[in-house]
């Protein structure tokens, strides 16, 4: 098994590419939703909702984890563990406050009158944010289950493919959400 | 069999690799009864619990299609036993209208999805793609697990919701709303409707699981020397099947959860200017529109039939080709048809709703893209009909059921054409035509594959035979009996007779056909008798089954039969075997076959351009 797993080295390791199919699973989910929200802006009775300023600074909180994390990456590769456990933790925390921030933007439209009554834009924005929120929560629990790892004292792990695999994750959920805002923002 | 006993001892000749007859060798961990037949991460004992949990929802399954076919066979009988095991939902001796269309709707879903997906592609899938290619294992065993325990607990869920007090979902297999969306609006829209979709959110997780892994495996895992043009049809038609399902089934899964926002959270999606008769009162939902749910599900709707065919057309290939001992036909054709069929499955899905108020300009596209599948169907019907020609044809019962594919194939896709044709399909949507056309080209066919499948490969999954008289029996009657259930109704359907009505004893347009109702329903019970038959085949050959002596008891080319008898975890001992060439060299230079592990000598004819 040793020796495969090296011959296999050249390629692309089986979990990373795992997750790349993983990840063109989950934009096909949201290319579904996102095409729902068009079809059904065309039709009559639509309704529109006011993007909150908070998910501009949910929008910032995001994009600095994905530098964290990418950091981490490098910290992690270059063997400085210390450097490594401090940037997955503001990683982690960061995923943490973006959800606290999405949460404190829902309750702002909820407060401008927008309920779950009815099919508009703040409707599908609820589900829609809401289900990437849920992929973060996912990510946070990994990096917490990552974190655990690496203060382990009785294993060393110097394997880099979960701290890739988990990167790259990390990766997609801001892109997505980069998607999402724009969308929102053009198609309201 | 004479033929097979010959064929052993042609096989003892001519293969050369030294045949291992123990079962595993003590280098993997101990195992214990939970950690190999319950929670394995075995991809072989994994696929053989997505084989029995199939099988009991098959049984399951066509035991709600024979109540319900008593009731069409005979609308004015009362059978009181029903009631005493059914109770209200059989008062007085008949199959109540709730009860009618819980049981059709459960029919639907649970062949469709728990059968002829998981139960299919589960089981070839995690067999056949590690064994094939030439791996340990899948690239993630673990996520493989839980595939599985994700389709046991989808399950549990599933059947829960058959014992609730007003009882499973009702509204049709595809749970269109408003009628899935409104819990007052039928029994069947309350509580079954959620269980339903709890168990399909957790299947369709299992089926992304499961698929992701598949993927990975196939493209990343294949031995040295496995090209991907040196694979089995089998693992193509796995992998395309695979890359359907990651890619449709999320679309589904939101579409889900719009719906669930709709029962439970007040949005109105799917819902709009709505009168309710049963509380006689107007309800609030403004803006929906029933027709984003058609789109949503039918997105995965179709590739779904093609995600439960294709395994089926990977099946048939290998078993024909080894059984006809002749390389398969157009090797690179088929797979260019299934890559055609992947693509087009996603680009047709309008098809099923012609008559909802869709564009008719739009509709037009659809009819074309939709014929257009006729094209790669009729080039795979064509390469295997030439690779049955003049072949040294072996009539082993996966080779009947194989045989038996492709004429129910052609029988149903020809139909497809007629239904492609959205003028056409103004009269016959709705009807039984519909259901003759879908029955026998997804739904037969494709348990004639897995049937094929199972006969071919039950010897590597548990080391014995099926027994072969049983095999003929439910081969044959499966086959007349399908064509007998299912041709009449083109006939009825083309009459106009509708879908989803429990008795048409008193409408004088369609009561012509009760004596044809009732032939139908006599079949499907003896046709069901048979299937059980071949369960009882399958649970005795287990145990009590003939014993498989050789290595390669079919002399078929491809890996999985270079492994021992019994394999353990792991699959081959020592190392695992490098490939030379594809997998159809059978009949080459004078030779009956040549395994794939050979390497090509210099005195060889070159390889067949494929």
């Amino acid at each position: 098994m040793r020796v495969e797993a090296m011959e296999q080295r050249k390629r692309i390791h089986p979990n990373k590419f795992t997750m790349w199919v993983a990840i063109a699973s989950i934009t096909m989910m949201f290319a579904g939703l996102t095409s729902a929200y068009i079809v059904k802006r065309s039709q009559p009775s639509w309704t529109s909702f006011e993007m909150p300023v908070i998910f501009w600074y949910s929008t910032a909180v995001m994009l600095a984890s994905s530098v964290t994390i990418y950091l981490a990456l490098k910290a992690f590769r270059e063997r400085e563990r210390v450097k490594y456990r401090q940037l997955i933790t503001i990683t982690a925390v960061l995923g943490v406050a973006f959800v606290v921030l999405q949460y404190l933007g829902f309750k702002e439209i909820w407060a401008s009158g927008i309920s779950f009554a009815g099919a508009g834009g703040g409707q599908f924005l609820y589900i829609i944010a809401g289900l990437h929120g849920l992929h973060v929560v996912g990510g946070v629990i990994a990096l917490i289950v990552l974190f655990f790892k690496a203060f382990s004292t009785r294993f060393r792990n110097y394997n880099p493919v979960p701290v890739e695999v988990m990167s790259t994750y990390w990766h997609f959920v801001d892109l997505l959400w980069l998607y999402l805002m724009v969308f929102f923002m053009l198609l309201q | 069999m004479s033929q097979e006993v010959n064929l052993h001892e042609q096989v003892g000749e001519m293969t050369t690799h030294e045949v291992h007859h123990d079962e595993h060798h003590g280098h993997h961990h101990k195992e214990t009864f939970i950690t190999k037949y319950v929670f394995s991460q075995d991809h072989k004992m994994i696929a053989k619990q997505f084989l029995i949990t199939g099988m009991i929802w098959a049984i399951i399954g066509g035991l709600f299609s024979v109540l319900f076919r008593l009731q069409l066979g005979f609308p004015n009988e009362t059978f009181p036993i029903l009631e005493d095991i059914l109770g209200k939902w059989a008062a007085g001796g008949k199959i109540q209208p709730e009860f009618y269309y819980a049981l059709t709707t459960m029919h639907g879903t649970v062949l469709v999805f728990f059968v002829l997906t998981a139960g299919l592609s589960g089981t070839f899938a995690n067999f056949l793609i590690p064994l094939q290619l030439g791996a340990r294992d899948m690239a993630s065993p673990f996520m493989n697990m839980l595939s599985y325990w994700f389709f046991f607990i989808a399950s549990i869920v599933m059947i829960s919701s058959l014992f609730v007090q007003t009882g499973p979902a009702s509204g049709g297999w595809t749970v269109y709303p408003p009628l899935s969306a409104l819990g007052d609006a039928s029994e069947g829209s309350k509580i079954g409707m959620d269980l339903w979709l709890i168990a399909m959110a957790l299947f369709v997780v299992s089926s992304l699981l499961g698929g992701l892994n598949y993927i990975s495996t196939i493209l990343n895992m294949r031995t040295k020397g496995m090209s991907m043009t040196r694979m089995p049809l089998t693992i193509w038609a796995l992998f395309f099947t695979a890359v359907l399902g990651v890619l449709s089934f999320p679309v589904l899964l939101s579409g889900f959860i719009l719906l669930l926002f709709d029962r439970h959270a007040g949005t109105s999606f799917y819902l709009s200017d709505i009168f309710l008769a049963s509380t006689q009162k107007a309800l609030p939902n403004e803006g929906g529109s029933a027709i984003l749910y058609q789109h949503l599900f039918w997105f995965l709707g179709h590739p779904e039939v093609y995600i439960i065919i294709l395994p089926t057309m990977g099946l048939v290939s290998d078993v024909m080709s080894a059984n006809s001992r002749k390389p398969i036909f157009g090797y690179m054709a088929m797979v260019g048809s299934m890559f055609a069929i992947a693509v087009l499955a996603f680009l047709v899905w309008a098809h099923h709703m012609f008559v909802t108020g869709l564009n008719p300009f739009l509709g037009a596209f659809f009819v074309l893209l939709t014929l257009l599948i006729a094209v790669p169907s009729a080039i795979k019907v064509f390469n295997w009909l030439t690779t049955l020609w003049r072949g040294n044809l072996r009539f082993t019962p996966g080779m009947l059921f194989s045989i038996g594919f492709v004429s129910l194939f052609i029988s149903g896709g020809l139909t497809g054409i007629f239904l492609g044709n959205s003028t056409l399909d103004i009269h016959l949507h709705d009807t039984y035509f519909v259901i003759a056309h879908f029955h026998i080209v997804m739904g037969v066919s494709a348990f004639f594959g897995m049937f094929a499948g199972i006969y071919h490969w039950f010897p590597k999954m548990y080391g014995r035979y099926l027994n072969n008289t049983l095999a003929y029996i439910h081969f044959w009657i499966t086959l007349v009996g399908a064509y007998l259930i299912f041709w009449p109704m083109h006939y009825q359907g083309l009459a106009g007779v509708p879908r989803r009505y429990l008795d048409f004893s008193g409408w004088a347009s369609f009561n012509q056909f009760d004596g044809l109702n009732r032939f139908i329903s006599i079949v499907t019970i003896m046709v069901f008798a048979v299937q059980l038959l071949f369960v009882f085949n399958f649970i005795y050959s287990i145990f009590k089954g003939r014993r498989v002596t050789s290595q390669n008891p079919w002399g078929a080319t491809t890996l999985e039969w270079t492994t021992p008898i019994n394999p353990g975890h792991g699959n081959w001992e020592g190392e695992i075997p490098e490939v030379h060439r594809w997998a159809y060299d059978y009949g080459k230079d004078g030779r009956d076959f040549v395994p794939q592990t050979e390497p090509i000598s210099p005195n060889e004819s070159p390889e067949s351009k494929h």
